[in-house]
């Protein structure tokens, strides 16, 4: 069964999918902008090891999130094959390093079920749902509780 | 243009001329007497006035008109703007502004202020000396300012028009007047004319004339100027004799008219004169075609019509001289028009334009320089001859594009003045509420900085006058006895210094009082108890986050927003702030900001394999370090000997943690730099790339502020370059750390 | 032809009503800030009626009209002043200079198109 040809109706989701090492995550297309290659960041002194550094999206300065660092898990060594999901959370713009995008999902509410009680407190904050499509487990992450308005902690 | 557009006009015109009011009325307060100031004011005030009336402002007329009144009597010298008065126009200049906010988006308007102000403007107005104590005799109700006496004798009489259109007044209603009218010569001299006159008149009824032109002189002694016609009117109207004399209104002082009402029964055949039509086609400039239908009493009519046409000719004779020369200087007109052109554009030398289209030119002209820059660099790398054409070209290119970003910035360049004046208000405003005397001395208000820049400059100002005027300045009964002025003097200066602008904000009061902050600091657990700080370390901790001198939260110094606020604006903006205090002798905080957000000269430096970008205003020189000038000094502090002189030698790489060791000062560069009140250091780095204005992008846009860093940039090659903050890595060289927060304050 | 009409007022507020106003009503519409640029723009407007303000910087409209009814060529246009019901003794000294009539404020597009008629031909 196809997910991906269904027209999007009242209720429907579109999520975007993809992978972080031999798991696969995904979130609401409507807060991605842009999909592109991994370019060298300019580090920033003093940030989270999540945060791999700066780059130029056309004259905009963008922070790029090594997002497996940002779950809990390993670190990502950048290479060529990686992308970075440019999107919107809350008022800003993130470029988010995965190791590649799997899928375009189109998702009836009914395919999400609820994430099963964990340990970890870190997954219960950003995992809000689980879909389980052919036979894949994809976890749906709400970038927004990942990023919060940081104004007020750097300072 | 529609009215909605206008309206938007009116209110920036408000906004100026409220600018106007206010800076008028601060001269006056400071003992200028120049009569073109008082009408300035008064102007100001009265173009508002006129502008919202077209718009049916009506709280905003009302009060303006109350206190145009008042103003009225200080251009005529019925009133003397002293200190007492002044001080009730400056409140009341805040309630316009006030009012026009409302107008505009539906601000707050204190009403009961506003009525106690206009309650004192009318007492002005009618000579009473400002109420100084609830006590102070009851204001005798005198005739409210508001109804005028027209010692002029004119009666303003509302003019109805709706009768123009109507083709014929109904013949079987209305009254039969009898008007006399005779133009005096002065009738003409003001640009009136008799036949105009009687044109209207016929227009609100049927109406017969006699022409009398027995005055009339042979035609060379005829003075054109001169008026010898005078004429009696048969008008036969429903409406009244006041409408009659309203279409006199203009002439009434310049002719002898008569009205009134004839006895004669309302029929027509018992009129002294025979009924003709007026005929104003003669009045046309297409005359035939709109000629009337022949009248049915042609031939009994022919020797009034000839007396009518006759009028017309000699009422026509009082302008002819000003036609014909008018007619002969045509010629002339083509060549005065260009003149006047050009004495136009040269009148108005500004435009206005939209702040979108600018900062849309500033957005593409920072794109350009990038790409210029882009485009070097690879000229450069691809290009092994480098003596080609093309380098040249490059040159070329790149000094045009700087031109043209300086052009660019200089548009949006604005003077502080706006800025500054609203301090003014908010000195008097907070000072009448904690009942303290004060004046604010501005000056260099005309200094210019980057529209953006002002922008963002006021609220930290108003917080940090707030600050100066609640807890800055004494009570006057404190001054008193301390043997000052118990009048506070704000003074707040605007300069240009190397490249940026300094804002000094200088109160006259008691000072830090530095027992109090320390032990405030301590019991906040700023500091350790027992720290050993300098007076300037101490003076600083009021910067601290969290730290407020206040015992009570104040309204007026805002709800536990503290200086660190302040400094965190000052320092988004790419500024720094310092404060230097002498107990008894008053505070001195001093701002410096750079001149635009925009761009920024820079000095491209390589640290740790990452480039760098450090502002030039910055640095002082740079040295490349001798082995024996280098002395360490401690556990792992190290000192250069500049010219017998030591100063610290600070490593950028590891002060913002690109390396986990001290380079050796050898084999890079030092830059020394002077930081806001915090000497000079030594800045390491590994090499200087070049110089090179760049284009300052906001890190705090899609992230968050970053320690040691003023801002990013976008270099040539395409990628982010971070732009040191100075005054923060020399803050952290002295052992303070960078993290969280590189306040003075924040360590012990 | 359009009738020419020369507006001196130094409210933009004002001046941008009388030129939408005048427009829209057929006429040439010229335009000075004050006093000063009034008399300078006077001789190229080449007006058939004049509309001026009373208070202004440089040169008022008292001295406006004064200026345009010494200039032989313009002594004989009719010269409306805007002015307020209230200010009956200025409406007597722009008289006195030699203004036509009077439109009273606040400013209203039909009052001024009217005073207008009422003064040209």
């Amino acid at each position: 069964m196809s997910y991906a040809v269904k027209s999007v109706s009242q209720g429907d989701r579109e999520l975007i999918a993809f992978r972080i090492g031999d798991q696969e995550f995904c979130v609401n297309i409507m807060s991605v902008r842009e999909i592109r290659g991994w370019t060298p960041a300019t580090p920033l002194p003093h940030a989270p090891a999540y945060v791999l550094g700066v780059i130029n999206l056309r004259g905009a300065v963008l922070p790029i999130i090594d997002l497996s660092a940002r779950l809990g898990m390993k670190a990502s060594e950048p290479t060529a094959r990686h992308v970075i999901i440019v999107a919107q959370v809350k008022s800003r713009v993130v470029g988010l390093l995965v190791e590649a995008v799997s899928d375009i999902l189109t998702i009836t509410d009914d395919n999400i079920q609820p994430v099963p009680e964990v340990s970890s407190d870190l997954e219960k904050q950003y995992a809000w749902g689980i879909l389980a499509i052919d036979k894949r487990m994809i976890c749906m992450i709400e970038l927004g509780s990942l990023f919060p308005e940081t104004e007020s902690e750097a300072a | 243009m529609d009215m909605n557009e206008i309206k938007e006009i009116f209110f920036q015109e408000c906004e100026e001329q409220l600018a106007e009011l206010e800076s008028g009325l601060l001269k006056l307060n400071d003992g200028d007497r120049d009569p073109e100031t008082v009408n300035a004011v008064f102007r100001a005030v009265h173009s508002i006035k006129g502008g919202a009336g077209a718009f049916g402002l009506d709280d905003l007329v009302a009060f303006a008109h109350v206190f145009e009144t008042t103003l009225d009597c200080v251009r005529s010298n019925k009133l003397e703007p002293n200190q007492d008065v002044l001080k009730v126009m400056l409140k009341s200049a805040d309630v316009l502004a006030d009012l026009t906010n409302a107008a505009r988006d539906g601000g707050y308007v204190d009403e009961s202020r506003s009525r106690a102000l206009v309650k004192e403007l009318e007492a002005l107005a009618n000579g009473e000396v400002p109420v100084a104590s609830a006590e102070a005799p009851k204001a005798q109700p005198k005739p409210a300012v508001a109804a005028p006496t027209d010692d002029s004798g004119f009666q303003p009489i509302p003019f109805n028009f709706d009768g123009f259109d109507e083709d014929e007044t109904p013949a079987d209603a209305g009254q039969v007047y009898e008007i006399s009218f005779k133009p005096r010569r002065d009738l003409y001299s003001k640009g009136n004319e008799a036949a105009l006159l009687l044109r209207d008149l016929s227009r609100i009824g049927e109406m017969s004339i006699n022409c009398d032109l027995e005055s009339l002189p042979d035609l060379d002694k005829l003075d054109p100027e001169e008026s010898y016609v005078s004429w009696m009117i048969s008008l036969r109207t429903t409406r009244s004799e006041d409408e009659i004399r309203a279409v006199f209104e203009f002439a009434e002082w310049d002719c002898d008219l008569e009205v009134r009402a004839a006895e004669a029964s309302p029929s027509g055949e018992e009129l002294p004169m025979v009924p003709v039509p007026f005929d104003l086609s003669i009045l046309n400039d297409d005359a035939s075609a709109e000629a009337p239908a022949p009248s049915p009493t042609r031939d009994a009519a022919e020797t009034p019509a000839a007396a009518a046409e006759t009028a017309t000719e000699a009422s026509k004779m009082a302008a002819a001289a000003a036609r014909v020369e008018r007619k002969e200087s045509a010629a002339a007109t083509a060549a005065a028009a260009a003149a006047s052109n050009t004495a136009a554009a040269a009148a108005g030398q500004t435009i206005r334009v939209d702040l979108d289209r600018v900062d849309r030119l500033i957005n593409l002209v920072g794109e350009l320089v990038i790409n210029q820059a882009m485009l070097s660099q690879s000229v450069i790398e691809n290009d092994t001859t480098g003596t080609s054409s093309i380098n040249m070209g490059l040159e070329e290119l790149q000094q045009l594009t700087r031109e043209i970003q300086d052009s660019v910035m200089a548009i949006r360049a604005q003077p502080v003045k706006p800025v500054f004046q609203r301090m003014s208000r908010i000195v008097r405003e907070v000072a009448d509420m904690v009942g303290k005397s004060i004046r604010l001395v501005t000056e260099g208000e005309n200094t210019e900085v980057d529209k953006t820049v002002i922008d963002k400059l006021a609220e930290p100002l108003t917080h940090m006058i707030r600050n100066a005027v609640d807890h800055g300045i004494e009570t006057p009964e404190k001054r008193e006895a301390a043997g000052k002025d118990p009048e506070g003097t704000i003074k707040l200066t605007a300069k240009h210094r190397s490249g940026r602008i300094v804002i000094e904000l200088v109160d006259d009061g008691a000072g830090i009082n530095r027992e109090r902050v320390r032990q405030k600091a301590i019991d906040n657990d700023l500091i350790a108890a027992d720290a050993n700080l300098t007076d300037e370390e101490i003076d600083n901790l009021i910067f601290a986050p969290g730290f407020s001198t206040a015992d009570k939260i104040s309204d007026i110094s805002g709800r536990g927003v503290g200086m660190d606020v302040v400094k965190r604006s000052i320092q988004a903006l790419g500024g720094r702030i310092s404060i230097s205090s002498r107990p008894g002798q008053g505070s001195t905080f001093t701002m410096s900001l750079p001149l635009t957000l925009a761009v920024l000269d820079g000095m491209v430096v390589t640290v740790a394999g990452q480039t760098l970008v450090v502002p030039l205003t910055a640095i002082v020189e740079t040295l490349q370090p001798e082995a024996a000038a280098v002395h360490s000094f401690g556990a792992n502090q190290r000192l250069i000997s500049i010219r017998n002189s030591f100063c610290p030698l600070v490593d950028v790489g590891r002060i913002l943690n690109f390396r986990s060791t001290q380079a050796n000062p050898v084999e890079g560069v030092a830059l020394l730099v002077e930081s806001e009140g915090g000497g000079q250091r030594a800045l390491m780095v590994d090499a200087i790339q070049g110089q090179r204005q760049v284009v300052i992008k906001s890190l705090e846009a899609n992230y968050t502020h970053v320690p040691g860093i003023a801002a990013a940039t976008i270099l040539g090659d395409g990628r982010v370059a971070l732009i040191l903050d100075v005054d923060a890595v020399v803050a952290a060289s002295r052992g303070q750390s960078l993290k969280p927060e590189m306040s003075l304050a924040a360590t012990g | 032809m359009k009738k020419k009409v020369l507006t001196v007022d130094d409210s933009r507020t004002i001046r941008n009503m009388l030129l939408v106003t005048l427009n829209n009503a057929g006429f040439e519409t010229f335009q000075a800030e004050d006093g000063v640029e009034g008399l300078e723009v006077l001789e190229g407007a080449n007006p058939d009626v004049i509309v001026t303000d009373i208070n202004m910087p440089r040169l008022d409209g008292f001295g406006f009209i004064e200026g345009v009814r010494r200039n032989e060529k313009y002594r004989a246009v009719p010269i409306l002043v805007l002015t307020t019901e209230s200010d009956a003794e200025k409406k007597n000294r722009a008289r006195q200079a030699g203004a036509t009539g009077w439109i009273v404020k606040p400013f209203d597009p039909a009052k001024l198109i009217d005073a207008i008629e009422r003064v040209t031909a």
